[in-house]
């Protein structure tokens, strides 16, 4: 194996070029274990999370640019954790300390796990993702990008660049369902963002499909519900609007969870997240 | 590209000279079997334990989850750096204090960590203490000594800065 340690994103793009097949490597808590199990060997591997441009996040008024080697360490918490409070929320579920110190938002969209924390999230956001190659640069969506487990649309000689979303405009929820508070892989997860200017939402939900999906259904039946002056919805919807949330599911059982189970908390978990944002109130109240 | 650099890797600040066949291995795997170092232990090689916790670029990283190859032109801080007159680190006596310390095989990892998360919070909470060793497993303490071990340090840290407080 040959590790190459990239130091600017053009040094990436002309390596790429040079040979298709060579395995990016960032934060590695995914990849090294596979290489630790013996079920990959690459190569050639290019170590891209030294790459300044990659490491950095920017904003202006309405986006915040996060560059692909960005940590879940540094989403957490700051200005970031300001900016995208779900994202962070998101971010402080990952692993343990030393899996977010390492792991990153690029890793976490590219190794396009179901179970990916940041990806119901950049979903609800609307997120969009640049990839990068000695062609230039593209700008799709993320439902764009991630076309199955583990699978993406990635071209051959290109690298995630960076990932663009949305500003704050108004609260934001991230839930996660999983056996400990800890070190866990999502059984179920689900953001919701708010966007009070438009009186809409964006839900995403996470581990429950085999790609990222947005309950696009639920969005648009709940916004005849919410009071934006008072920040209430009324409680007599929030069954259906649970069950929307569930019908945009069609999870599997696995060793982590069994589908019937996935199908009923990521209803339970939008309820919450809107719960939690907007007082419910009865026609009494 | 800094290829010549790849000969050399920097642990405890001293520069081990490494093979290039040495470079697809976990660093946890270099530092163990090529270098010698036994303190990080090995138990799950998929970021799960915490028992091979290591500084690199003083960052709290898994050695399972780094390749050496991209451990090369780091600072790599091991379990060995930590009182390496053969003296006891504050945190090592006070997990003998505690008694923090059963089988002992999760207790450099643990060290490592502790050591981290107290320089950037020396006056943790306990839900505090609990997220920053939420990645080390311990098997056998139910972790309240190791617990106990970190408030004492805290402790003897806040009574020191009172004390000089109180002097100044």
């Amino acid at each position: 194996m040959e590790v190459l340690i990239a130091s600017s994103t053009k040094e990436i793009c002309e390596l790429l070029a040079q040979d298709h097949s060579r395995q990016l490597l960032a934060g590695g808590t995914d990849f090294m274990v596979e290489v630790n199990y013996g079920h990959r060997d690459p190569s050639s591997v290019i170590a891209i999370d030294r790459v300044p441009e990659l490491q950095n996040w920017r904003h202006d008024e309405d986006s915040v640019i996060i560059g692909s080697c960005v940590t879940y360490r540094e989403i957490e918490r700051g200005p970031l954790a300001t900016l995208v409070p779900a994202l962070a929320q998101a971010a402080r579920t990952v692993g343990s300390p030393q899996i977010r110190n390492a792991g990153t938002i690029g890793g976490n969209i590219g190794t396009a796990s179901p179970a990916g924390d940041m990806l119901p999230v950049l979903s609800a956001l609307g997120a969009t993702i640049t990839l990068r190659s000695s062609d230039g640069r593209r700008d799709i969506t993320l439902e764009e990008l991630i076309t199955g487990v583990k699978q993406t649309s990635l071209h051959k000689g290109e690298f995630i660049e960076s990932v663009r979303v949305p500003v704050l405009e108004g609260p934001q929820e991230f839930l996660k369902v999983g056996s400990r508070s800890a070190m866990v892989i999502s059984v179920a997860s689900l953001a919701l963002i708010t966007y009070p200017k438009t009186h809409t939402v964006g839900i995403g939900i996470g581990a429950v499909n085999p790609v990222p999906t947005r309950a696009r259904q639920a969005e648009e039946f709940i916004v005849d519900y919410l009071d934006w002056e008072r920040m209430q919805v009324n409680s007599s919807i929030l069954e259906n609007f649970g069950s929307l949330i569930a019908a945009a599911s069609s999870p599997i059982d696995d060793h982590r969870s069994l589908a019937a189970y996935r199908h009923h908390s990521v209803g339970v978990l939008g309820q919450r997240a809107l719960t939690r944002i907007f007082t419910p109130r009865g026609p009494n109240d | 590209m800094t290829k010549d650099l790849k000969t050399h890797l920097k642990v405890n600040g001293s520069e081990y000279k490494i093979e290039n066949s040495w470079l697809r291995e976990s660093l946890l795997f270099t530092l163990r079997e090529r270098l010698g170092l036994y303190g990080s232990k090995n138990a799950c090689e998929q970021g799960e334990c915490g028992s091979c916790s290591v500084m690199s670029d003083e960052t709290l990283v898994c050695a399972c989850l780094v390749l050496t190859g991209n451990a090369v032109g780091r600072e790599i801080q091991t379990i060995e750096s930590l009182a390496p007159d053969g003296s006891m680190s504050v945190i090592q006596q006070a997990f003998v204090d505690a008694g923090a310390i059963q089988c002992g095989f999760c207790t450099p990892g643990l060290l490592i960590t502790i050591q981290d998360f107290l320089e950037s919070n020396s006056d943790p909470s306990e839900l505090e203490i609990r997220e920053a060793i939420s990645g080390n497993l311990c098997r056998c303490t139910g972790y309240g000594r190791i617990i106990e071990a970190v408030r004492l340090v805290s402790r003897a840290t806040q009574e020191t800065e009172g004390t000089s407080d109180d002097n100044s």
